[in-house]
């Protein structure tokens, strides 16, 4: 199947060249890194996780909202995403290679990463971080691969299949819900120390994820023979519509225990990032773009309408990727942070080279995406033919 | 259905005593052992620090002390006044094993309004509170910061992978990432002690260099007694005799991290 991958149109080509040049340079900028030190990002003594970080948080939820197409088909056998499952399990693998990626160049020592499975730590949230987004890693490999290969030779995959498959959906809501635990579990972060913060991720990753998918269904439309299907689409808006009202109220119940307890030490980093605390708050706009787009989102999705009509939706899907994104790929690293433990405020702001490396972390995710979708698209117009 | 108070209150009676005798039975003793702290025996080493004889000179000499011993950088002066940094990359950068800050840093969450004047701007010295359930500890990925028996919160930086989880842990902000390589910083390298290299976490290890040794902590030395180091478990010890006649406050010690680095104020 892989020999898919190296025929195609000379737009394919130019795509694969542009995100190709992209990772390279990112390379090229890591490389300074590693050669001079964490110091060329903007990260600090106060602020020690930053931009990588929270593309790593974004990102898996991205990659956990693969689920949603798999569950309806295999659990509820909703015979209408067979078509699509592959899409959201290929996006899954994009996502969570890119997720490996950002805590690589995030590690100060790269080259000891190994110590991790050297000295296996398991009160560590990270150890077992490691442990899941691995397995969700294989597990889309495989359950991916094997499917279209069935497909491609209008065969039934293998039996051995089936227990991989169930086993990848409970795997799903796990990487995130564990994502959400390298933060919620630490005292003296006010901002995160919530027992809603998981159930936050997990919605706004079912709203993000499946709103990519929802665009990328329509790129595919547009320029391949093969079309996910207009109902496809629908049924994940409605599951889009649903994630996004979810999140938007999970936000409310945070905002009422947060403000109506009056605890300073939870409270101070919602004033930082929405009014700025002690005339610092470079985050303000954002944020209050971030969470105003995000109920109009939430909102505009409600209405038949808009969601029916797909140019509409595939704007309402674009707010809602940008606003959960500047939520998530912002807001969080930088409002957990900041004030520090000491109450002191400062800022955090990503350097240009930090944004080149981040920037070509994701060519690199988005050109192994092009591969597997290439592939995908291809098998899939192959059978149609 | 319902039940009155009289019955609940014998209910209730039967259970507890129910209770207490399965408790007796599986684990004899426990109960009472677990209400009644027990006199732990090993060394627990501890510090207090008497803010009534910190001036903010003994607290340099202490800062200086710590600092030059272990060849912590001084991103603030450098020792080349070429390598001078911005404002902004002295603050980012910045290496702390001991340093001050005012009270109302120092003890977020414990501000005591205008009665308390006195405590306001005063400078506290600040280091690793070597606490007794680590947050730091509890998150490391791979062992490379890790509680010794005696209590000294440890740190391998050979093996740190840089993650910086345990930055994100510490309530108390007190460990430094080398964000880049510290040397050129160091105005007199210490050959005795190791430096440190590109992307490593690193923080007080309480003079355990010297404590094998049988010296106390630099610090302490340098303090001129305004600091009070010495074994918990030992009934006669100095932290134990000033923790008997004065009242003391720790930082954040509704965590239940259990510092263990004691203010006297």
């Amino acid at each position: 199947m892989l020999e898919n991958a190296f025929v195609g149109t000379r737009r394919y080509y130019t795509l694969l060249a542009v995100l190709a040049t992209l990772s390279a340079v990112g390379f090229l900028v890591y490389l300074k890194q590693l050669s001079f030190g964490l110091g060329i990002t903007g990260m600090s003594r106060d602020v020690s996780w930053g931009f990588y970080i929270a593309q790593f948080t974004y990102l898996v939820g991205v990659a956990a909202s693969a689920v949603m197409v798999v569950l309806p088909y295999y659990l509820h056998d909703y015979k209408a995403f067979g078509r699509v499952t592959i899409l959201g399990e290929f996006l899954a693998v994009a996502a969570v290679t890119m997720c490996l990626l950002f805590i690589i160049v995030d590690l100060g020592r790269p080259d000891r990463l190994f110590n991790v499975l050297k000295y296996p730590t398991p009160n560590s949230v990270l150890f077992w971080d490691m442990i899941v987004l691995n397995g969700y890693l294989f597990l889309n490999i495989v359950c991916g691969w094997m499917v279209l290969e069935s497909e491609r030779h209008q065969v039934p995959p293998p039996k051995w299949l089936k227990p991989l498959i169930l086993l990848s959906i409970p795997w799903a809501p796990s990487i995130h819900t564990v994502t959400a635990f390298l933060y919620a579990g630490l005292p003296g972060r006010g901002y995160w120390l919530t027992a809603i913060m998981a159930p936050r991720f997990l919605s706004s990753a079912f709203a993000a994820g499946p709103a990519l998918l929802i665009l990328l269904a329509l790129l595919v439309r547009r320029y391949t023979k093969f079309d996910p299907g207009r109902e496809q689409i629908q049924t994940l808006a409605k599951i889009v519509t649903y994630a996004i009202l979810v999140n938007v109220f999970f936000f409310f119940c945070e905002l009422f225990t947060v403000f109506y307890s009056r605890i300073p030490e939870h409270m101070d980093h919602f004033y930082y990032l929405f009014y700025g605390l002690q005339g610092k708050g470079w985050l303000v706009p954002w944020m209050w773009f971030s969470i105003v787009g995000m109920c109009l989102a939430a909102l505009l999705m409600v209405s038949p309408k808009i969601r029916q009509n797909e140019t509409t939706l595939a704007l309402t899907c674009g707010l809602i990727i940008l606003t959960t994104y500047i939520d998530k790929g912002l807001g969080l690293i930088s409002g957990g942070f900041v004030p520090n433990p000491l109450h002191q405020v400062n800022e955090y702001v990503p350097t240009v080279p930090e944004v080149i490396i981040t920037l070509g972390v994701w060519a690199t995710g988005f050109l192994i995406l092009t591969i597997l979708y290439k592939v995908a698209v291809s098998v899939k117009e192959e059978i149609q033919a | 259905m319902g039940i009155n108070r009289r019955d609940f209150l014998k209910l209730a009676g039967l259970l507890g005593l129910g209770g207490k005798a399965a408790f007796e039975l599986v684990l004899p003793g426990e109960v009472e052992a677990a209400v009644a702290r027990t006199e732990a025996t090993g060394t627990r080493w501890a510090v207090v620090v008497d803010m009534r004889k910190l001036t903010d000179k003994v607290a340099a000499r202490c800062i200086e002390a710590c600092h030059s011993l272990h060849n912590v950088p001084n991103y603030l002066e450098p020792p080349d006044p070429k390598l001078a940094l911005s404002e902004d990359l002295k603050n980012r950068w910045q290496i702390k094993w001991i340093w001050t800050d005012v009270y109302e840093h120092a003890f977020v969450g414990f501000e005591q309004d205008h009665k308390w004047d006195k405590l306001q701007g005063m400078n506290f010295l600040l280091l690793c509170n070597h606490c007794d359930n680590p947050p730091c500890v509890r998150v490391c990925p791979t062992q490379a910061t890790y509680r010794r028996p005696d209590g000294i919160v440890m740190m391998d930086m050979h093996r740190c992978i840089g993650c910086r989880f345990c930055m994100a842990g510490c309530p108390y902000a007190a460990r430094s990432f080398n964000w880049r390589d510290p040397r050129p910083y160091i105005a007199k390298i210490n050959p005795n002690y190791p430096t440190r290299e590109i992307g490593v976490v690193e923080k007080c290890l309480l003079c355990e260099e010297r404590l094998a040794q049988g010296q106390q902590p630099a610090c302490v030395e340098a303090s001129g007694g305004a600091l009070i180091f010495g074994n918990l478990n030992e009934e006669n010890s100095p932290v134990r005799a000033a923790l008997r006649a004065h009242y003391t406050i720790r930082r954040k010690p509704y965590l239940g991290t259990n510092p263990q680095v004691y203010y006297i104020v």
